[in-house]
């Protein structure tokens, strides 16, 4: 139980615990909060797993945009009736069978792989992550198409949302 | 020359029949103008070939005729031709003189010119129409309404006899047959208005049609035996050896068998027995018609083809030698039927049945004297008979010609054939009588001044000097009776009172009518004097048997004159005088039926054969007909197979459309897939909730179920 | 760095499982998106953890991430502005009541 298994153990228990929460609070702003948390849960796996860069651009996207984003709609579409009463299907259960049996599986053949028991190998140093992202990003024998591409799709969903939500009348 | 006058002698009466039919039915005078034209035409074409055939010294040896290639028959060709030999020189003369009497007389007969009936139609004999006459009505005979019609019908008659008479083979004879039973059919029933006269050409049609598919079977049997129908080539001596040493069926040889059924075509043709039936019937036609077929020319032909065949019947036989099987059914046949036939007709009372059952009679004579050998017996008997016959017929038919007259004229409504109605006529109807005298004594076998006597004279000699006595003594009697019943039948009809007031007021017929019973009557005298044996004591040496040669010719051995001797002389002599005398002495008296001793049942009712035909024969072949065939067979056999077959498609129709179209098909796969994918469809769209969250869940169940089953069963 | 990586992907497995769950059982339409987010992440964690165990020189599980990060935000915005719509037009976020494409 080195010190990093242990920083692993409770980062994984907030990530954990902050989904559970998600999935069960009655109210539906506390959800998004503890989304919130389970996201800076993730953040800081990225940070264990040293891809800082990764790290700070779930803070400021997840976080700081969907998240906010989330709040802003719940508060938006708020009833009060509608927190009152519960809030999962009368047949909840059958998705927690479903989803305690996908995760048995997956553990299951997890486990079974030798191949992933191994550990990380150190990077060498002399390597700059974060530069190489950077190039691959942009560079044309890289990953440029999917950059680009992606960005027409965030305008698509920007025009898009924005349309769909102004919701003018004619 | 002589050649193509042969070839021609049939053509003008066949003409005649064609533009009569064609042409010029209307017009009656027309119509038996053609007729006789072609009859004298004919006639004139026969005298010319007749004479020159006489002047020709040996002419069995040297014969007319010629023939032309026919039918092609694969290697070969099948001949016909025309012959004129000594046989058919003698029958063509007599044919020739007796048609041209037939049709000349055929005129008066009809009664043309006179007015047409009150109410005679087409089919009926006629009835007489009513004239006004200085101030009061009186009856007349009527002419016949089908009267082209009858010439046509006796001109293709003739048509055919002549061409049996001329061919020189089995075939175009055949034809010239066949041709003669069709017309025997359509004269017979003449007037087919008459039950009695439609049953009678029936009758006569098939009797002779049992005779004739015998007839045929023979000739076949001739042609795949010799390969040959020309009498040139199955004569010849060597065909008929080698026919005669054949065994063929029954035990006889070859040709005897084709002999034997070759004279059953002759049977059925002249009425022999068994197969005579159908000659009395026949007098329901008009009385030319009797005469022409029934004395002249139809049952002469069945003798005239027996003789012409004489040779493959006498194959293998020479005088003096026991007669062969063929031979010897022939002559028993024939006697048979000449004794069978007297006896019957002694006991008639119509004029013309007496005289068809002594023309049966008459037949028998003639195939009796062929059966035992007799060849120019046969041949004579043959010539003189149809001369008499035909004038007895003729006469017969004047004298009810008289008779109508009287019964028209005085209203007295009785049947103008019964002899008992008669009497007394010689003073009314004195042509007719003399005449019919003549005939009747020839007809009896008068000595010496009658044609009829040297004939049977003839007949007798052989048959008793060749040693047939049973034949001789049968004979014998016949001609006794013969002479009887023809006494008895002058004397009810001429001799005494008369026994109607019809038969008062008689009267003689026209000179259309009473001219050929004179010429025939000169014949019947005549003829019988170019057949005067040698040896006849007195006359005989006189003058040749110019006969006998002259026919005698034309087989291959002149058959040489038989030795004399006084029985048969006698016998005939005694036979014919006597049966004379004692007709005439026992029926001056007799004036009523009750009174004729002779009317027994049994021969009256022709020993009941009709009858016993009747029974055998007809009833269950109409039956067959009638009720086998064409009930049980067809009606309920095949129509109830077919009406069982329809039904039963009917049936399966229905069954298939209600059973299979309907509930399978409609119901079950039509209308049943429908409501299925309706139902199916309307229950399964329930799974459309429009709810994601039912589609996920259920996306990802069935996945992990797959994933499961993947993992758990298959790898 | 000693953690097996078969921890990572226990703990994505897990993750994922939460959201999925969130997905199938939530009613609010809301909710939903959320469990939604929940998945993404989990699957963002399974590429950074294989990036950084299988060959951190190559960039290709960072990149894949980041498009993921795009994805998911474009996502989230076009989502809400559809459920903000819907709201609108039938007063209700609960996706069982957003039923017009039934039968």
């Amino acid at each position: 139980m080195t010190a990093d298994r242990i920083i692993f153990l409770l980062t994984a228990g907030v990530i954990l615990g902050s989904a559970i929460m998600v999935v069960v609070t009655r109210k539906l702003i506390h959800a998004a909060l503890w989304l919130v948390a389970a996201l800076f849960g993730v953040a800081i796996l990225y940070g264990i797993l040293q891809a800082g860069f990764l790290a700070v651009v779930q803070v400021v996207v997840y976080i700081g945009a969907i998240a906010i984003l989330f709040i802003f709609a719940v508060m938006l579409t708020r009833k009060e009736t509608l927190e009152k009463g519960t809030q999962t299907r009368p047949n909840w259960w059958l998705p927690g069978i479903l989803g305690l049996i996908i995760l048995i599986g997956l553990i299951i053949l997890i486990t079974g792989h030798i191949d992933f028991n191994r550990t990380a190998e150190q990077i060498p140093t002399n390597i700059d992550t974060l530069r190489l992202l950077g190039v691959a990003l942009v560079s044309p024998d890289a990953f440029v198409l999917p950059f680009e591409i992606a960005s027409v799709l965030l305008l698509a969903a920007l025009v898009g949302a924005v349309f769909v939500a102004s919701g003018k009348k004619e | 020359m002589e050649n193509i006058i042969i070839w021609l002698i049939p053509l003008p009466p066949l003409l005649s029949f064609f533009a009569i039919i064609l042409f010029t039915n209307k017009n009656k005078a027309l119509s038996h103008g053609i007729a006789v034209g072609a009859a004298v035409l004919s006639w004139l074409g026969s005298m010319v070939i007749f004479i020159r055939a006489i002047g020709v010294e040996q002419f069995g040896k040297h014969v007319f005729g010629s023939s032309i290639n026919w039918l092609p028959t694969g290697t070969s060709w099948l001949k016909i031709g025309v012959l004129i030999d000594p046989l058919s020189a003698a029958v063509i003369f007599f044919v020739a003189w007796t048609v041209l009497a037939i049709f000349v007389y055929s005129i008066g007969y009809h009664n043309f010119g006179q007015p047409k009936g009150d109410h005679d139609v087409a089919g009926l004999p006629p009835h007489g129409a009513t004239i006004t006459e200085h101030g009061h009505k009186h009856t007349v005979p009527s002419i016949e309404p089908m009267y082209s019609r009858f010439f046509a019908f006796i001109s293709l008659f003739a048509f055919g006899m002549y061409t049996l008479v001329v061919s020189d083979n089995l075939l175009t004879l055949f034809i010239g047959w066949e041709i003669m039973g069709l017309c025997s059919y359509l004269l017979i029933g003449f007037w087919f208005g008459k039950p009695s006269a439609r049953n009678a050409a029936v009758k006569a049609f098939m009797t002779t049609r049992i005779g004739d598919v015998f007839m045929l079977l023979g000739i076949a049997f001739v042609y795949s035996f010799t390969g040959s129908l020309s009498f040139k080539e199955i004569f010849k001596p060597e065909m008929l050896n080698a026919l005669a040493s054949t065994p063929a069926f029954l035990g006889l040889s070859a040709a005897g068998i084709i002999g034997l059924l070759l004279f059953i075509g002759s049977v059925g043709k002249s009425a022999q027995w068994p197969l005579h039936v159908w000659l009395p019937d026949a007098m329901e036609g008009p009385t030319p018609v009797s005469a022409m077929i029934h004395a002249a020319t139809m049952v002469s032909a069945g003798v005239f083809m027996a003789i012409r065949v004489f040779p493959l019947i006498s194959a293998g036989w020479v005088e003096g030698m026991p007669l062969n099987t063929t031979m010897s059914i022939i002559a028993f046949i024939g006697s048979f039927t000449a004794l069978f036939a007297a006896t019957i007709a002694v006991a008639q009372n119509d004029i013309k049945r007496v005289l068809a059952y002594s023309t049966i009679s008459q037949l028998g004579f003639m195939i009796a004297a062929l059966g035992i050998g007799a060849y120019v017996a046969a041949a004579f008997h043959l010539v003189t008979h149809a001369f008499f016959k035909a004038l007895l017929f003729l006469g017969s038919g004047s004298v009810i010609h008289g008779m109508e007259h009287g019964v028209l004229h005085t209203g007295d409504h009785v049947d103008p054939q019964d002899m008992f109605n008669m009497g007394g006529l010689r003073k009314k109807m004195p042509i007719t009588f003399w005449t019919y005298l003549i005939g009747g004594f020839a007809l009896s076998g008068f000595p010496v001044l009658t044609a009829g006597f040297w004939s049977k004279d003839e007949i007798f000699a052989e048959a008793f000097g060749n040693g047939h006595l049973v034949v001789f003594i049968v004979l014998a009697i016949a001609a006794f009776l013969t002479a009887f019943y023809t006494m008895r039948q002058i004397t009810l009809t001429f001799f005494g009172q008369p026994r109607s007031a019809a038969a008062d007021h008689a009267t003689e017929t026209k000179w259309t009518m009473t001219l050929p019973l004179i010429v025939l009557a000169v014949f019947a005298v005549s003829f019988g004097w170019v057949g005067i044996p040698e040896h006849f004591p007195g006359i005989g040496g006189l003058f040749p048997n110019w006969f006998h040669e002259f026919v005698g010719s034309t087989l291959a051995e002149t058959p040489g004159a038989v030795a004399f001797s006084w029985v048969p002389l006698v016998t005939s002599l005694s036979v014919a005088l006597g049966g004379l005398f004692f007709g005439w002495l026992v029926y001056r008296k007799v004036n009523t039926p009750s009174q004729d001793f002779l009317q027994i049942p049994v021969l009256k009712n022709k020993w009941y054969f009709d009858e016993i035909y009747q029974v055998v024969f007809i009833k269950p072949a109409s039956w067959i007909a009638e009720t086998f065939t064409s009930l049980y067979m067809d009606q309920k056999v095949i129509d109830g197979f077919l009406h069982g077959a329809a039904r039963f498609s009917l049936f399966l129709g229905h069954a298939f459309r209600n059973y299979f179209d309907k509930p399978v098909i409609n119901e079950f796969i039509g209308d049943g897939t429908g409501s299925v994918v309706k139902t199916s469809g309307s229950e399964l769209r329930k799974i459309q909730a429009g709810r994601i969250q039912y589609y996920m869940i259920a996306s990802i169940a069935i996945l992990v179920i797959i994933s499961l089953l993947y993992y758990f069963i298959l790898a | 760095m000693s953690i097996p990586l078969s921890w990572y992907l226990i703990l994505a497995a897990a993750l994922f499982c939460i959201g999925l769950f969130g997905v199938l059982s939530r009613k609010n339409a809301i909710a939903i998106l959320l469990g939604i987010e929940l998945m993404l992440n989990a699957v963002n964690i399974n590429l950074v953890a294989f990036w950084r165990y299988q060959d951190p020189v190559k960039m290709t599980g960072q990149v894949f991430a980041i498009i993921v990060f795009a994805v998911a935000a474009a996502e989230v915005a076009v989502g809400l502005a559809l459920i903000i719509s819907v709201y609108r037009r039938r007063k209700t976020v609960i996706a069982d009541e957003i039923d017009l494409m039934k039968w």
